[in-house]
């Protein structure tokens, strides 16, 4: 079965699109490879696909990131130039989640301790909230 | 190896941890590529058929809007699949397939009925939180092998 991923850079990464695409074209499989400005679209069979992103991974382990996507790149269906322009539908999730990419491998390149970081603030819980009623009317 | 699905189900970020730390993470694009790639489209262009929305109605009543039912036709047969579960609280920007507040209600309903280990947390802000963020998901599924 054919699958399609995305290989995304974190925004401090070392490593270029064109590195992974470069790597991906010197592996000699027969994978279909899209750069973009946030990284590489790869398409091709499964078992090459997951061999592939684990090579992809060791050019950068923290800095590199692997999602799965519905359609196959260059697709008419979802491809901008088929569209009229404008963002592809999807895009605006991966572009959110990259702002946070950098603080991401920062903290897997991390081998020590993680401090305790205290838990946010939450709403009350409805049981209290019924308890603290109750004792005010009654 | 568990079958882990991740909240926002579109989650960069989550599934590649998940994938990192060898196990697989359901996610929503899996389902899309079901339909989107299959060899004999019915519907074109997104081979959506009558049968997807007869599939959310095992989820959502009929009078729930069928953006709902759209939804959890792709999303519902995830969850039913799903042996642990990571939810990050909403991050207040999900788009497309998790655009929808009332689908995303109703899957973060059916993941904490459904009674599979469970982990939730909220998308760091900091390099503090961030290190607290991964070092919870790196021992929550380090515990499910």
């Amino acid at each position: 079965m054919l699958v399609t991923k995305y290989v995304i850079t974190s925004p401090e990464s070392d490593i270029l699109p064109s590195d992974i695409a470069m790597k991906i074209y010197g592996s000699g499989h027969k994978v279909n490879v899209k750069e973009t400005c946030f990284g590489v679209v790869i398409n091709g069979e499964e078992d090459v696909i997951a061999k592939l992103v684990k090579d992809i991974r060791m050019l950068d382990p923290p800095g590199i990131f692997i999602k799965d996507r519905g359609f196959p790149p260059g697709d008419p269906r979802r491809c901008r130039g088929r569209r009229g322009g404008g963002a592809r539908p999807g895009f605006y999730m991966i572009e959110s989640e990259t702002k946070l990419l950098p603080m991401i491998s920062r903290a897997l390149a991390f081998e020590g301790d993680a401090p305790d970081v205290p838990d946010k603030e939450k709403p009350l819980h409805l049981k209290r909230l019924e308890e603290i009623i109750k004792e005010d009317l009654s | 190896m568990a079958k882990v699905i991740v909240y926002p189900p579109t989650s960069m970020i989550l599934s590649d941890l998940v994938d990192r730390m060898g196990h697989k993470a359901l996610v929503v694009p899996e389902a899309v590529r079901k339909l989107a790639t299959a060899n004999d489209i019915q519907s074109p262009p997104l081979n959506v058929t009558p049968e997807e929305p007869k599939k959310g109605l095992r989820y959502a009543a009929v009078d729930v809007p069928s953006g709902v039912r759209g939804r959890m036709a792709l999303i519902g047969p995830i969850i039913e699949e799903a042996e642990a579960a990571i939810i990050v609280e909403d991050p207040g920007w999900l788009t497309g397939c998790a655009g929808c507040s009332r689908t995303n209600e109703l899957v973060r309903l059916l993941i904490r009925t459904k009674g599979v280990p469970l982990l939730d947390l909220s998308y760091p802000n900091n390099d503090a939180e961030a290190k607290a963020f991964v070092k919870k998901i790196r021992a929550f599924l380090e515990g499910l092998k």
